[in-house]
């Protein structure tokens, strides 16, 4: 397969089209605006619908009919977007219907800046919107797992029935890099089941998030529930660099990966021993191989790094329990960290 | 091998085009490469700079902090940019616009009138590709038939006409600093 | 003898859950007749949020259920998906035209290819009773108890007329059902904006004026005497966009 050099956010829509998606609703917003830009010119090659939303939540609706019409179909935006999507996505998640969200998060919180940011992984790792729910968050590192996790985005959504977000950033959405694309997936044919068709002489299909009685709302969220233990225990992911004999972990996700993947390079070089943990899933957590290092004797601290005040590191703490130390490196305002940085803090404890 | 590269000017100069071209030659030749550009509204008439990285091993972080070389375009992208170059490194320096020279001793400064040459070849557009010439004339990061190859990616079969000129301009560029 | 009626079989034997003297029940009647007699063999309702949200129980075809004023969006996602599809959505007047009003008029201007049968009671029905963006002046509602007053909150929107300035509009007209004969041109209108989307003319709204007894504090007899004496003037009857003329 010949590679590519493509920007992180034509990649997405290319895989996202090469994985059957064939409708596409957006709105316009920086810096993410080149999805939109380029499903507005392929679509129509591929017999697929494009559609310019009057707003990001009209966008998201659309999403939900689509969805709900048995379709494969994506929407994009970024942070103050994803926000006003928030209605929809809560609804879709509660209706069981598969879609795939990219994110590439910006500054925050109101308009905050355009520059890339992690502000948004509470947001999107505890399901966003109103209400008892869940949905799967796919942070990708490079371009080329951006194209890889769209495509894995989109048979997640369809096998567990629920929303998956791509959370990249603007870094990932503006960057070019070689790309291997997937081969062109054939567009299903036959609606999933759940779907409405409105052919009439059949058991009628209602897609629907309203459960006046208690107890069926209760049922529903039972049931939202014993899918997501599913989903940990089946598609939690996490990279584990270097990290065998390491004493120092660091946890990053997405672009702050590589730069911590950097320093743990140079700091080796420097005679530490250091490694890297990546969650590629920020939602299912990887908890169980975060506390699996966190226990180990030569484990002796953690230091978690992120473009936000501390959220992962929550999670973080949450799965370290306490059984050694959590430092944290939190660039803010869409400021990118340095390597050198992680290994002053690196240096710093001996 | 690592190449970290920046290049910077204003908007409109071909400071990300040129980038571009740098990445796909890269890729034609087997590397592991990244583009990552500045972006938003500074993009308009403001400044415009990109990062490159330009390896054999795969890319870590794709921002540059410690330039191997610059490639900078105007006055303003020459005081942002002089301190990120590491000891011994390279500046490319249009000397068409900019006025002053690269005040640091520890590195390599080359001064090409890069608009000038240009002019004089017909087509002021491939100021950037001039600079090109003399960059690879100092760092042999690719060959010239790479170049030409990334070029006829680059510019596509509508512009195929333009390959001649813009590889003039790479040799006027590199006679400059030969 | 012979059998002179029956119940369209595209509503459900469900009891529906309206107030006596509500006109809803009937127009849900007049749209599934409508149907019935298209003999539409894929049809998918769009229900909103307010007194209709359970349209889905009583409508016996595929349906889904909307967000707050977001029925024209859900609409335009399925259309695009199954393009032979009679589609259409289900909208009261807090739904359509205040908090979805950018939906709808977005989706007007699209030219859309649905129906929206527009329930214009000019109150909110299911949260009690509330001031809506078509309550007229001076009308008494639990957030308007002193009438509503222009100085403070304006004028009635007139969403048939705005809309029908729209290009993008097929087909607009404004009907009501507090007589056998209105309740018949209902449904003729009714069965043109389906045919419309049928013929893929684009974008139909009907705008029905329909009752609320129970929250305008009237006897159902009062009710349609007062959509008949009041709520006609501000909101007068007729096409007001007929892709055809």
């Amino acid at each position: 397969m010949e590679k590519q050099l493509l920007k992180g956010n034509e990649a997405i829509s290319e895989a996202a089209v090469r994985a059957g998606c064939r409708f596409y609703f957006g709105y316009p917003i920086t810096p993410q605006n080149q999805i939109p830009e380029y499903m507005s010119k392929r679509m129509p090659e591929v017999d697929g619908c494009f559609l310019q939303a009057e707003s990001e939540v009209a966008a998201i609706n659309m999403v939900y009919g689509a969805g709900g019409s048995g379709a494969r179909v994506m929407t994009s935006s970024s942070s103050p977007g994803i926000s006003l999507k928030q209605e929809g996505i809560s609804y879709i998640a509660a209706a069981e219907i598969p879609c795939v969200i990219v994110n590439m998060v910006r500054g925050g919180p109101g308009l905050g800046s355009i520059q890339p940011s992690q502000g948004d992984y509470f947001q999107s790792t505890r399901g966003g919107g109103h209400g008892d729910y869940r949905h799967i968050v796919l942070a990708p590192a490079t371009v080329q797992e951006a194209v890889d996790l769209v495509h894995l985005a989109f048979d997640l959504a369809d096998k567990y029935r629920m929303p998956v977000i791509i959370f990249g950033d603007g870094m990932i959405g503006q960057m070019m890099e070689p790309v291997e694309l997937p081969p062109m997936q054939e567009v299903r044919t036959e609606f999933p089941d759940f779907a409405t068709t409105g052919k009439r002489g059949k058991d009628r299909r209602v897609i629907n998030s309203l459960y006046i009685e208690t107890y069926q709302l209760e049922e529903l969220i039972n049931r939202l529930k014993s899918r997501y233990e599913q989903v940990e225990k089946n598609e939690t992911m996490c990279e584990e660099y270097m990290t065998e004999d390491a004493e120092i972990i660091l946890t990053a996700f997405g672009t702050v990966s590589r730069i911590a993947k950097n320093a743990v390079k140079q700091a080796r070089e420097m005679g530490f021993k250091v490694g890297l943990l990546r969650p590629v899933t920020l939602w299912p957590f990887p908890t169980k191989i975060m506390a699996s290092y966190a226990n180990k004797d030569s484990v002796k601290r953690f230091i978690d790094i992120e473009m936000n005040d501390g959220q992962m590191l929550e999670d973080v703490k949450l799965a370290v329990n306490g059984a050694v130390k959590v430092d944290f490196i939190g660039k803010l305002g869409g400021i990118i960290p340095t390597p050198d940085e992680i290994i002053e803090m690196i240096k710093e404890d001996k | 091998m690592l190449e970290e590269l920046i290049i910077a000017g204003f908007g409109g100069q071909g400071v990300l085009r040129l980038g571009q071209l740098i990445a796909y030659a890269g890729m034609v030749d087997g590397k592991e490469v990244s583009w990552l550009p500045s972006y938003g509204p500074e993009m308009r008439g403001g400044t415009a700079n990109c990062n490159i990285m330009y390896s054999d091993a795969p890319i870590g972080s794709p921002i540059v902090t410690s330039a191997t070389a610059l490639i900078t375009l105007n006055g303003p992208a020459t005081d942002k940019f002089e301190n990120t170059v590491r000891k011994g490194g390279d500046i490319f320096v249009n000397s068409s616009i900019v006025e002053r020279k690269i005040e640091r001793q520890d590195v390599n400064a080359y001064y090409i009138p890069a608009n000038d040459i240009a002019i004089k070849l017909g087509n002021a557009r491939i100021m950037n590709m001039v600079m090109l010439g003399a960059y690879l004339e100092k760092t042999n990061l690719f060959s010239v038939d790479i170049a030409e190859k990334a070029l006829r990616h680059v510019l596509g079969a509508s512009k195929e006409k333009l390959i001649p000129v813009n590889l003039d301009a790479m040799k006027e560029g590199a006679k400059y600093v030969k | 003898m012979g059998k002179v009626f029956s119940v369209t079989s595209y509503l459900t034997d469900d009891t529906m859950h309206y107030c006596p003297g509500c006109t809803h029940g009937i127009i849900h009647r007049l749209v599934a007749e409508v149907l019935e007699e298209m003999q539409a063999e894929r049809v998918i309702g769009v229900a909103p949020v307010g007194c209709a949200v359970f349209a889905y129980d009583y409508f016996n075809f595929d349906c889904h259920q909307a967000a707050h004023g977001r029925a024209p969006a859900v609409a335009t996602g399925i259309k695009r998906v199954h393009k032979d599809a009679l589609v259409f959505t289900y909208q009261g007047d807090g739904d359509l035209a205040s908090i979805g009003a950018a939906e709808i008029v977005n989706a007007a201007g699209r030219g859309e290819n649905i129906t929206v049968i527009f329930i214009n009671n000019a109150i909110y029905g299911m949260t009690g009773g509330q001031m809506a963006p078509t309550s007229l002046v001076g009308q008494k509602t639990t957030t308007s108890p002193y009438g509503r007053k222009p100085e403070l909150c304006g004028y009635p929107l007139t969403m048939s007329e705005m809309l029908a300035t729209q290009k993008g509009a097929y087909y607009i007209e404004r009907t009501s059902v507090h007589d056998v004969p209105n309740i018949n041109k209902t449904k003729k209108a009714i069965r043109k904006a389906f045919e419309a989307q049928k013929a893929g003319k684009g974008f139909s709204m009907i705008e029905i004026l329909s009752t609320c007894p129970t929250n305008w504090g009237m006897t159902p007899v009062e009710s349609l005497q007062w959509v008949k004496d009041s709520m006609i003037e501000v909101f007068p009857l007729g096409v007001f966009k007929d892709g055809d003329n």
